[in-house]
């Protein structure tokens, strides 16, 4: 278990070295001098302009003393300042960080629960229900998620009124109210996935002696289901949800765009096309190191999750 | 297989019926014969395939007006007698646009996915064949470009090199070259622990031209079927990047793009310019899985 953990977190370090080492040598696979493609976009590069760019990124050291100084910068959050905002980067992304993370959680919340009922109804009932649930959740997950997004504006923003059209709103309740839409466009294709593995796990569950041996024993049906079936098909729904919830801050760059919610995945866009690539790095390399952590999390708490495991550990 | 059915069929089965003259028409009767069992989504899904990629072929000859043509006399109108499907906010009609933009928005798919193929089977072999070290490099490069999720790679390589339809095409399909050389590198382990394999080599056969020659063939229906399921996420990714505005620029009318250019009409109560080519989309997306599924169950790609 030790040494398991202990492999799983070097990998873990590894790529996300080799992953912001890609992150950083971008600027050395632009086209011409390094200096003039991170003032770029800027007709009035002026030889000051440069110089401040060439000392900031430490330009004239060698490369991986340039990387160090960028690695070590980042490790203490530091990330330079944006080129466009004449502002520290990590202030930026300080005061958009609360509403993406609010919008990922929110998903999360929302994927996890509908995705585990419906997947949950759809291996209790079978039959018609089932076929139709399976089939609206496959229709909804191959959708994209910027037209899922344009949709639910249109019907319950525009239409209806009942949601905001834009904006992250204020205070809890507020943010409530305006994350609800963006929430369910970032979430529904990841629910379509939790219904399925759901259903599927369940139902691998069913055939099985010990579920029979509780029917045997005379337990409700309710009873069953609950403590025996939904309880031993746990494991691989825990880690789908974990994995999906990784994939989410990713969404973030297209939803956030299509409901202009100032968050990372927002600032990511606005950053790429003002040619901000100081802010660019800083988004990419939170967005992978968030992927990277939550995925080995994940990782590692799945073998916690089989109650073999903890049985073994600690025989009651 | 074929000639023996026709030469000798099933005692007592249509035996009095005279036998169709083998060719042309046989062949159009046993295909038609298929359709009847096909399940009605996957031939609702095809024949919706069919009709548009018809239409984007077709394009200029169907198209009811002028794709760039504008009438700001006409701007954000509803669906009337002259424009079938309404007009954007330039005046724009939709129908023409979205009949042309069916263009770009198959063959870009489709180019990418060639890319990636080719980027990605020769990998992957290269990485099956070679074993040791080869595989455990392009295995390293894979798993570093698996750390970005989404389309953030893309996005990365977007940001160095500007965007533009082109570009996008290239990131896209050197960010799905990882995923086909993952694919094609477990199938082909599998193919090369095969006995004709090493007999091949005995005889002295090159390892390039043993792969070329014998592996990939045996390999191709699989890899076939892979790739018809990932083109509705391709598809999918490359309408995403344009419609962030890091794929094809104004004044084409690629579906991603013109579901951008009518986001601001929404606000406005005006939802066709946005829903019309957004629901081209999703239409062509859903209609690509279902074929895809069945395609590839029948070429073997899912049951490895």
């Amino acid at each position: 278990m030790a040494v398991r953990a202990l492999r799983t977190s070097l990998t873990l370090v590894l790529t996300l070295l080799a992953a912001s080492l890609v992150i950083f040598g971008a600027i050395y696979a632009a086209p011409g001098d390094p200096a003039a493609f991170l003032v770029g976009g800027q007709e009035d590069a002026t030889p000051e302009k440069l110089a401040a760019v060439r000392a900031a990124y430490h330009l004239n050291d060698p490369v991986w003393s340039q990387y160090g100084h960028w690695i070590g910068g980042a490790a203490t959050g530091d990330f330079g300042r944006s080129l466009q905002y004449s502002d520290q980067v990590s202030h930026l992304i300080a005061s958009r960080l609360p509403t993406t993370l609010f919008l990922v959680v929110y998903a999360s919340v929302l994927f996890v629960v509908l995705g585990t009922a419906l997947g949950a109804l759809s291996a209790v009932r079978r039959g018609r229900l089932d076929s139709a649930i399976v089939a609206v959740t496959t229709l909804l997950s191959s959708i994209p998620k910027f037209v899922k997004a344009l949709a639910l504006v249109a019907l319950f923003a525009v239409q209806l009124g009942w949601f905001p059209v834009s904006g992250a709103g204020e205070g809890f309740i507020g943010r409530l109210h305006h994350l609800t839409l963006p929430a369910f466009a970032l979430a529904m294709a990841e629910l379509a996935v939790v219904t399925r593995v759901t259903r599927q796990s369940m139902l691998d569950q069913y055939p099985l002696d010990h579920v029979t041996a509780a029917r045997s024993a005379g337990l409700s049906e309710g009873k069953v289901v609950r403590r025996h079936v939904l309880r031993n098909a746990l494991p691989p729904i825990v880690t789908m949800c974990g994995l999906l919830t990784a994939g989410l801050f990713a969404g973030t760059v297209v939803i956030e765009t299509a409901f202009g919610i100032s968050g990372m995945g927002s600032l990511l866009v606005g950053a790429i096309n003002t040619h901000d690539f100081p802010v660019t790095q800083a988004v990419l390399l939170l967005m992978v190191l968030a992927y990277m952590l939550v995925t080995t999390a994940v990782d590692l708490v799945h073998p916690v999750l089989d109650p073999r495991v903890r049985l073994h550990r600690s025989p009651a | 297989m074929t000639v023996q059915t026709a030469t000798s069929p099933a005692p007592g089965r249509r035996s009095a019926q005279p036998e169709p003259p083998p060719g042309r028409g046989r062949l159009l009767r046993t295909g038609l014969r298929h359709v009847r069992s096909w399940p009605l989504p996957f031939t609702v899904a095809a024949a919706f395939l069919a009709l548009t990629t018809v239409a984007a072929l077709l394009a200029p000859l169907i198209a009811p007006q002028d794709p760039q043509a504008i009438d700001l006399n006409a701007s954000s109108a509803p669906p009337d007698g002259v424009h079938l499907l309404g007009t954007d906010q330039s005046g724009r009609d939709l129908l023409s646009r979205v009949l042309f933009g069916a263009r770009t928005s198959l063959v870009a798919p489709l180019a990418l996915l060639l890319c990636a193929a080719v980027i990605g089977v020769a990998l992957g072999t290269l990485a099956a064949w070679r074993g040791g070290w080869t595989d455990a490099l392009v295995s390293r490069v894979t798993d570093v470009m698996f750390a970005f999720p989404g389309l953030l790679f893309v996005v990365l390589i977007i940001a160095v090199f500007g965007d533009g339809l082109t570009t996008a095409v290239v990131a896209l399909a050197l960010a799905y070259s990882p995923v086909i050389a993952k694919y094609t590198r477990s199938i082909a382990l599998s193919e090369r622990a095969k006995p004709y394999i090493d007999a091949y080599r005995v005889q002295g056969v090159s390892g390039f031209s043993i792969c070329v020659r014998h592996l990939l063939p045996n390999l191709a229906a699989a890899l076939l079927g892979y790739l018809v399921l990932m083109f509705g996420e391709v598809l999918m990714g490359m309408t995403t990047l344009s419609y962030l505005g890091f794929g094809a620029q104004p004044p084409s009318s690629e579906w991603g793009l013109m579901v951008k250019e009518g986001q601001a009409a929404i606000v406005q109560g005006a939802l066709w310019p946005a829903l019309v080519p957004g629901t081209a989309i999703a239409l062509t997306v859903v209609a690509f899985n279902i074929v895809g599924v069945r395609v590839s169950d029948r070429l073997g790609a899912r049951e490895r």
